[in-house]
């Protein structure tokens, strides 16, 4: 299994970075959409926590299409496999997506049917919150791949000790990303109980994560001689913590920092204990990895230069698009 | 079933529906711009709540066609696992770079122009309002470059069965690529003109916001005209390309069963194709030549000049392809009654001419859709021209139940958003520029 040629390198960092983004950035919205229910008692503190996702929610979910956009260009290979393989569960995801998407400008707009799409809007941040952390378990724990690089498994083959970890992890950080942003966003007894949510998921969030640990050690054992994973793994936990304290002393912004430092901690961590794979197959022969999953060195240098003159100018104007809607949001008399 | 069948079932129709949303964000978003350049300019707030009343129903498409233009980013993996790691090298670029320069403009500056009216200066607002169009257009451009790949493959080279780049811009600007990208916007600029005009016609009908109802039929009259004319031009012009570069489609197209000089324009007709014979067919004498190479007694390929298995089928690209050209026929005839009218200005008077626009309103999404299943059947049987056929390109481990689960819940959904979106739209509309007590306030979704 050679490591890759830089480009090659480059790509799976950068593909790394795009979906650290999205779980940053989606994951404040995700994990508003989840906790929606339970932190809005008035149809006030509703619009609130609307009116916090409302501009945003739509630039953030383009960092997943960008890193599935740059899995597809980069790692074809892996991406057909992927997508292929994991058909049902992926489609369970885009229905989500898609419902998700037009809930909100459906729940703001179509009045009678309110309930209905803030169901959707629940159900919606549900499930890809969840099976995210699923899928991602399976391409690192490992699936049945066969000589051709093609899924020889199931829907239940999906369904295994170290997936589901993943998948409750990711829920309760996406959780916990949301309770934060949240508690940022709002004021008085919704600040209250997001900040109440946000101290008890991080409890939640030590939990899955000891979880998730012991399984990658049961099933990965040579993970443990990864020095940078225990480097991440560290940062998790002083994170966690500091995030706790955090929340305890309502400094929201520092939590909302901290919960995006657990994303980035829990990120490396994956990439640490998976490089050089894309997609680790049962028999490890077959797996997927960068250097015989990859495009043509000419793909991967147009595309890193379409990705280093774009980006930087993405992250410019998201930037500029938060403070524009910075500081508390407040209900407006219809919607937002 | 057949796992191919179901799998181009399912995408010509999640294509096919997702394909109602961004023609409508191009012609909108354009006309949304003008406004708010007309407001920046003479300050007449009578623009900026015409551009706010429109940013409400852009908002509402343009939400639908995010929404269901993340199932395509999926089905290439999802269903067409073959297709990505053949082509993948050259294919999965663009639809990348279309995320990293389009997507994330759109979306963020999207999000001003629907929450940010109170936040931004106006001239801040304008740009949002220019960068929500120009990224649209990019966005156009990526994926036109993606799918005219599939037309007119270049720039690349096979290795062991796959497809490899071999230079970039080659691949990016084929052959078909600038004449389609331009008969796409144009598309897209005839019907959001002609939504905002059927929005200003039904104003007028109602004898509400005389003032605003007539601005905005002047400027979406302006656009859809322009379009009309040019639109002429350039499927003239795509006309002229896929002679050259998919011959058998443009056969196809016209129902050409035999190779001839001076072949006929066919203007009606019911292609027969068991007996390769056109029935009940009307036909120019010598026009089609006369179209394609200026020239009356020009050479036109027939299918017959090619394998059997490389025929497109016959009969949905001829009927696509004809229907097409009659709707922009008449989009050609409306604009000159309309510009006609508002010469004589008697625009706001014309009942019959208002009542047309609004009756028009499908015209427009059919046209684009039969384009485009012309298009894209004529393209069969390839799913890249000459490189890989549609059959070789599907997923081999996604059997026809999953996709029948699928299909059918994407049926489901996909009418459920259709109703509700439609419904959201007609009430935006009816709420008119000047708003109700209910519809006061900072605006949409």
């Amino acid at each position: 299994m050679g490591a890759g040629t830089f480009l090659q390198n480059a790509w799976f960092l950068l593909i790394g970075v795009l979906l650290a983004g999205y779980a940053v950035l989606d994951g404040l919205d995700l994990g508003i959409g989840v906790l929606f229910p339970f932190l809005a008692k008035t149809d006030e503190d509703k619009r609130t926590l609307v009116g916090a996702v409302g501009p945003v929610w739509d630039g953030n979910e383009v960092w997943l299409l960008a890193g599935g956009g740059a899995l597809f260009a980069a790692f074809p290979m892996a991406y057909a496999t992927i997508f292929s393989g994991f058909y049902l569960a992926l489609m369970l995801v885009l229905f989500s997506l898609i419902l998700r998407a037009v809930s909100l400008e459906f729940r703001a707009h179509d009045p009678a049917h309110r309930r209905l799409w803030e169901a959707a809007f629940v159900a919606g941040s549900f499930v890809p919150a969840l099976l995210f952390g699923v899928a991602l378990g399976n391409v690192v724990g490992g699936v049945p791949l066969d000589a051709r690089g093609e899924f020889a498994g199931s829907f239940f083959t999906l369904l295994r000790p170290l997936p589901l970890a993943f998948g409750i992890l990711g829920l309760c950080a996406f959780l916990l990303h949301g309770s934060a942003f949240a508690a940022l966003k709002c004021e008085g007894g919704l600040r209250d109980r997001a900040l109440k949510a946000a101290g008890a998921l991080a409890g939640a969030t030590a939990a899955a994560f000891l979880l998730s640990f012991a399984a990658v050690l049961a099933y990965l054992p040579s993970a443990a001689g990864s020095v940078p994973a225990w480097v991440f793994s560290a940062l998790v936990w002083l994170s966690l913590a500091l995030f706790f304290f955090a929340a305890k002393k309502g400094r929201d912004r520092q939590a909302v920092v901290l919960s995006s430092a657990i994303f980035l901690g829990l990120w490396g961590l994956v990439g640490a204990i998976h490089y050089p794979n894309l997609v680790r197959a049962s028999d490890p022969a077959l797996s997927l990895t960068i250097a015989n999953a990859s495009s043509s060195p000419l793909t991967l240098k147009v595309m890193l230069i379409i990705a280093l003159a774009g980006m930087p100018v993405v992250v410019g104007y998201t930037i500029f698009a938060y403070r524009v809607f910075k500081g508390k949001v407040r209900p407006g008399p219809d919607g937002y | 079933m057949d796992a191919v069948f179901l799998a181009r079932l399912q995408f010509g129709f999640i294509a096919g529906f997702h394909f109602l949303f961004p023609p409508t964000t191009l012609g909108l978003s354009l006309i949304v711009f003008i406004l708010e350049t007309l407001y920046v300019r003479t300050k007449n707030e009578a623009y900026k709540r015409l551009s706010a009343y429109l940013v409400k129903v852009l908002g509402t498409v343009f939400v639908m066609g995010v929404a269901t233009g993340i199932s395509l980013e999926f089905a290439f993996g999802n269903n067409w696992a073959a297709y990505s790691r053949t082509v993948g090298d050259i294919f999965g670029a663009p639809l990348a770079a279309e995320a990293v320069f389009s997507f994330f403009l759109e979306s963020v500056f999207l999000g001003i122009l629907v929450f940010g009216r109170d936040r931004v200066k106006p001239k801040t607002y304008r740009l949002s309002a220019f960068l929500v169009f120009f990224g649209a257009h990019l966005s156009g451009l990526w994926i036109i470059i993606a799918n005219s790949w599939m037309q007119t493959p270049a720039g690349f080279r096979l290795e062991g069965g796959r497809a490899v780049l071999t230079d970039f811009f080659a691949a990016a600007f084929n052959p078909s690529t600038v004449v389609r990208y331009v008969h796409t916007l144009l598309a897209g600029w005839l019907t959001g003109a002609l939504v905002a005009m059927a929005v200003a016609a039904w104003l007028m009908l109602k004898g509400r916001s005389a003032t605003a109802a007539a601005a905005l039929m002047r400027v979406s009259l302006a656009v859809f005209a322009a379009a009309a004319i040019l639109q002429l031009g350039s499927g003239h012009a795509h006309s002229m390309q896929v002679t050259k570069t998919q011959p058998e489609k443009m056969a196809a197209f016209e129902a050409q069963w035999k190779t001839m000089n001076g072949a006929p324009f066919t203007v009606f007709g019911i292609p027969d194709e068991a007996n390769e014979r056109t029935l009940l067919a009307v036909r120019i004498p010598k026009m089609l030549s006369l179209l394609v190479h200026f020239d009356p007694n020009g050479r036109v390929l027939g299918l017959e000049a090619f394998p059997r298995d490389e025929r497109p089928p016959v009969f949905l690209p001829f009927a696509g392809y004809h229907l097409m050209i009659l709707f922009g026929l008449l989009f050609i005839l409306m604009a000159a009654w309309g510009l006609w009218l508002q010469a004589r200005g008697k625009l706001a008077a014309s009942r019959g001419f208002l009542r047309v626009l609004i009756l028009a309103v499908p015209l427009p999404y059919l046209a684009n859709e039969l384009g485009w299943i012309a298009a894209e059947v004529g393209r069969q049987p390839w799913a890249v021209y000459k490189v890989l056929r549609t059959s070789d390109a599907a997923s081999a481990v996604v059997p026809a139940g999953n996709i029948i689960f699928s299909l059918a819940l994407f049926t489901l959904i996909y009418a459920l958003i259709a109703a509700a979106g439609l419904a959201i739209i007609l009430r935006t509309v009816r709420g008119g520029p000047d708003g109700g007590p209910s519809e006061a306030g900072k605006g949409a979704a």
